[in-house]
This record gives C-alpha cells, structure tokens and sequence, in this order.
C-alpha cells in the first residue's frame, strides 16, 4: 500500500465507511442494521395497529394465518396471535424492546469494562491481578450461567435482564482495553505526554483511550449481537423480560406453545426477524474487525 | 510448583464460598416461599409452624452458617416442591443431561472432524468456503431458534422424529440410558443435535486450522515421499497429531454443555437438570435453585483447576508467569 501515510491521515468514521461499502456483502448487512433500527425507532408510526392498546385489537380476529382478512377489514399480513393481535405489529414493538435492551447493555457493559481495563492497565500490581483474575473467572463461565445466576440473585425484570446482560459481557472489553491500553502506553506518544509532566490520568482518558478505540467498536458491534440474542433467550426461557414489555424472544416463546399445533406463524416469523437481526450485526462486526485491525489492513 | 497448585486451589475455594454467600443472599431475597407452599387463606399460627419446621425464621447470619454447614455434608435441605432432599432431586436428575451432553459431544467429533479435515485441505475451495459458512451460522443461530426449527422440520412437518420427552429407557450394564430402547434413542436425537450444533461448529475451526499447520509440516512430506495415500495421510497421520487439542477443548466445554442444556432441555421437554432449575426458578424452590448453582460452579471451578494445573505442568512458562 503506496499511499499508506495518507490513509493513517484519514478520519476513522471515513476508513469505517469506505472498508463497509467496499464489501457488498457487509453493506447489505449494514443497510438491513439501519432499516431494523430505523423501524425499530419509528414502530409506533409504521405499525399497523399498537399492540398493546386493547381498544385496537379485536379478540375476533385471533389465531388467523398470514394475508387474512380481518374481521374489521385489516388484512393481517403476517397472521395474528392468540389475542387478536397483528403479529407484523408485534413484531415491531418487539424489535424495539430487543434493540432498546441489546443496546443499552452492550452500552453499559462498554462503559464498565473500558473503565476496568484501564484502570488495570494504569495502575498495574495486585489491583491489575485482581481485576484480570475476576476477568478470567467471568469468561471461563458460560453466559447463560452467569445470567442465570445473576437473575436468581437479583430477581427479573427489565432493569435486571440489563444488569445480567452487563454482568456477562464487560470482561470482553475489559480485556481488550487492557491489552491495547499495556502496548499503547508503551508507545512514544505516551512516553512524550509522561516527560511533558501530564497527570497520568488524563494520558490514560486523553491520550491512550482513544488509540484503544478500534478494538472497542468491534467488540461493541459483535457484544450488541450476542446481547440481543441472550436476552432473546432468557426471554424464552420465561426468566428475562415481563410479560409486559414483550420483546422477540418472548413473542417466540409465547408462539412456541401453539406451534406444535400448526400456527407456525406466532414464533417462525419474530424468529426470522430475531436471526436477521442478529446475523446482520455479526456480519458488520466481523467486516469492522477487517477494516480496523492493522494486521489485517496492511 | 506446590505453591502454584496450592495458590490456585485456594482462589477456587475463595470463588466457591463467594459464589455460595452471594447465591445464598440473592436467594433469599428474590421471594417467600410461604407464599407459594401455604394456601391463601392460611392463619398466622400455620405459617409460623411451617417457617420454624423450615428454619426460615431464624436469623439470616445462622441460616447462613446452618446452610453452609450442612451444604459441606452434601445436604442443601429438602425442596419445597418434591419434599426430598434437593441434592438428592439433582443427582436423580444429572444421568439424563449427562447423557444428553456426552452424546452431543460424540456428536460434534463425528461430523466436526471429517467436515474440519475435508474444509482445511483445499483453502478457499467451494467446499471449504460452505463449510465455513455453515459453520458461522451454527455459531450465530440462537441455539433456541435452532431447537424450534429441528422440531418444526423434523416432527412437525416431516413427521420422522418425536418433538419431545425423553422416550423409553432402559438399562445398559446397570446405567438407566435412552440408547437401550429405539424409543429412546429417536428422542435422544432431535436435542442431542440441537446442543452439539454449536460444538460442531466449533470442532470444525479447530480442526481446519489444525490441519492448515500441520500439512506442511515435513512429517507429512516425508510420508508423501513413502508414497501413502493423501486419505491415508489425512485421515490418520494428520488427524492423529491435531486431535490432542481437540480433545482438550471439547474436555473444557463439557461443563458449558451442562450450562446450556438448561436451553435445550426447556424446549424439548428433557427430564434433566436444566429443566429442572428453570421449573425451580418459576416456583421459587430455593433449595434446589441454589443446590443446581453450587454444584454446576463447583464442577466448573473443578474443571479449570485441572486444566490449570495440567497446563503448568506441561508448560512451565505459565507458572512463572502467574508467580
């Protein structure tokens, strides 16, 4: 690669966009992660009908299959559930409830473990050792476990699916912040900061954690991906989201129960949305980890 | 050495008591079992009389102490639900996800190592590239999504394979198992793949990168010199130096195969253990809750305590590292 000074010159947001439009595989994904988002955010505007507003639904029009026509004259495109609700609407809401949690705790964990990592990284000794062992007890555990364990700790509801979901995913980045943050600190522009006198603290916030950025979007991306699909899980196991705050996984759940009787519908379709969503954000996470690792992109 | 074995023994039973005050408390606080074990219209006398024959009247310090005391004799108290000792409700219950696990996991080396070995002799080949594939969507596919889509395809509309339960069972030198009955062997199958899909995707990347390092290696030339066969080289020269690792890995995933059969178990209606503590946790059966908590950690914990220790015996980098 000639020009490689002037790549390294070019904005990281412009590298991201021109390494996912030059594989047509991940721009097809990323455009699916920004429609999903996008109907997610504006569900109540494009759902046919809301849901959850009993007033909207009609008990007469349960069970029936996709494309059918309503007992008022709406056509079900995707069928309606055990209530009478539409599923395509449920659907949506769904994907925003999904969406909202994966986030957020993908968000959160982010938060905590970058902090871990690189305090970790800066003060080094036993408070290193300490943090790095309770990392390596949280990833040799499987998540479902450590889940499962923290929701009979703590209880169940949405708050709580949060704090598990955060609780199995922080070490990720723990991990990783630290490993970049040991070879960033080791680097020149550090060594420079250290001689010109700046607090420690602001080299490790100012200096170092934006270096440490790249391997934090990947493993932001692929975290939201499995988060969503974890708490899809929970959710179907009966022990994550209320009944309340239905999300895919609980639609699916709630589906499977008449889904040995033939009504396919009820689960294979949030199903189909929830493998969608799920695939598409794993294929953009594994396209960011080409553009952003410096192995790979020499 | 020594001290390493001896430093790393007493982290895992520091994790153990932590584990147990922290599931203990947690437990505790989630809900009242009266609630659910009395009938709504109980007197007060009644439920004193059944929370002192339950000893939750006591102080929580000295239920703790009770509690962690005869955990240690294996006694984790009766379950509110079965009224049987709750060690007693798991074990019973272990032999049917064991089965479960231990068939998944010959499972994923019958199909994840021909399909890893076929995948890393020709790189970037079609076959090799839908191989690989496939094996990013066994990883991604919630392993739930999956379950349902086995039953839909293969009970529901095929019509080949039972959806749920565990069948018939029979015995095999004394082991209650399902492989005794044809029943029970067809029932086996649906959630055995199911829980090995993962596995098998997993054993297909090891073995692939096992065998992209080791065919060059000058063994494998020296016996293309001695003119064997490329299969037999494969199959038996290569396979045999790549399966060690393997092995090891599949050996440490079995305790994470035990943990998400809790999946696999709920949506095919198993009679196992993972069953049995989401069932315990909808009902509020503490006993069981936290007996399935602390023998499944202590298991794991068992189980990278020996991989460390094996590790540092063979690799004596890592002891001086961890020292």
């Amino acid at each position: 690669m000639t020009t490689f000074s002037l790549r390294k010159s070019e904005s990281m947001a412009a590298r991201i966009l021109r390494g996912l439009l030059s594989s047509p595989k991940a721009t097809i994904a990323a455009v699916i992660c920004l429609i999903l988002v996008f109907s997610a955010i504006f569900a109540p505007l494009i759902a046919p009908q809301n849901p959850y507003d009993l007033n909207e639904i009609d008990f007469f029009d349960a069970k029936l299959p996709p494309m059918s026509e309503g007992y008022s004259g709406m056509t079900y495109i995707l069928g309606t559930d055990g209530q009478g609700r539409d599923m395509f609407s449920a659907m949506l809401y769904g994907l925003r409830t999904s969406l909202a949690v994966g986030v957020t705790s993908g968000l959160l964990a982010m938060l905590v473990g970058t902090a871990l990592g690189l305090i970790a990284a800066y003060r080094g000794g036993f408070l290193d050792s300490f943090i790095m062992r309770f990392v390596d007890l949280m990833l040799g555990f499987p998540t479902i476990l450590v889940a499962l364990m923290v929701l009979v700790v703590f209880g169940q509801g949405v708050g709580k699916v949060i704090l598990a979901l955060v609780f199995v995913q922080w070490a990720y980045f723990a991990r990783a912040v630290r490993a970049t943050a040991l070879v960033e600190s080791g680097k020149e522009y550090a060594e420079a900061a250290r001689c010109l006198g700046i607090p420690a603290w602001r080299i490790m916030g100012g200096h170092i954690l934006p270096n440490c950025l790249p391997p934090l979007i990947v493993i932001g991306t692929i975290q939201v991906a499995s988060a969503i699909a974890a708490e899809a899980t929970l959710s179907f196991l009966g022990i994550g989201l209320p009944i309340t705050q239905p999300s895919l996984g609980l639609l699916i759940s709630n589906g499977y129960q008449v889904m040995l009787a033939g009504l396919y519908w009820m689960s294979v379709y949030p199903g189909l949305l929830l493998l969608v969503l799920v695939f598409s954000v794993n294929i953009v996470g594994d396209r960011l980890r080409e553009i952003l690792n410096p192995r790979l992109a020499q | 050495m020594t001290v390493f074995i001896l430093r790393r023994v007493l982290q895992a039973i520091l994790v153990l008591f932590i584990t147990s005050l922290v599931v203990f408390l947690g437990v505790y606080a989630i809900g009242d079992p009266l609630e659910i074990l009395l009938p709504a219209d109980a007197s007060m006398a009644e439920r004193a009389q059944v929370a002192a024959s339950l000893h939750l009247d006591d102080p929580l310090p000295l239920q703790y102490l009770n509690f962690i005391t005869s955990a240690l004799q294996g006694d984790f108290g009766r379950s509110f639900v079965y009224n049987r000792p709750a060690l007693d409700v798991i074990f019973e219950r272990l032999p049917a996800t064991l089965e479960l696990v231990t068939t998944s996991l010959i499972l994923s080396l019958i199909l994840g190592i021909p399909l890893g070995l076929i995948a890393g002799v020709k790189p970037g080949s079609v076959t090799d590239e839908s191989i690989m594939t496939g094996s990013i969507l066994g990883f991604s596919l919630p392993n739930f999504w999956q379950g349902m889509m086995l039953i839909m395809i293969f009970a529901v509309w095929l019509g080949w394979l039972p959806s749920t339960g565990r069948g018939e069972t029979g015995y095999i030198l004394g082991i209650r198992t399902s492989y005794a009955t044809w029943d029970g062997f067809i029932h086996l199958l649906l959630p055995a793949t199911n829980l090995a899909l993962a596995q098998i995707a997993l054993v297909i990347r090891l073995t692939r990168t096992g065998v992209q390092e080791t065919m060059p290696l000058d063994f494998v030339k020296y016996a293309r010199a001695r003119g064997i066969s490329e299969r037999r080289i494969l199959f038996v020269h290569v396979l045999k130096t790549i399966l060690i690792p393997i092995v090891t890995v599949l050996g440490i995933e079995f305790g994470s195969l035990i943990a998400f059969a809790v999946v696999t178990e709920t949506i095919f209606a198993w009679p196992g253990v993972g069953k049995l503590i989401i069932d315990s946790i909808n009902m509020l059966d503490r006993p069981i809750v936290v007996a399935y908590i602390l023998v499944i950690v202590a298991m794991f914990i068992v189980i990278n305590l020996v991989v460390d220790v094996l590790y540092s015996l063979l690799d004596p980098r890592i002891r001086s590292r961890a020292s």
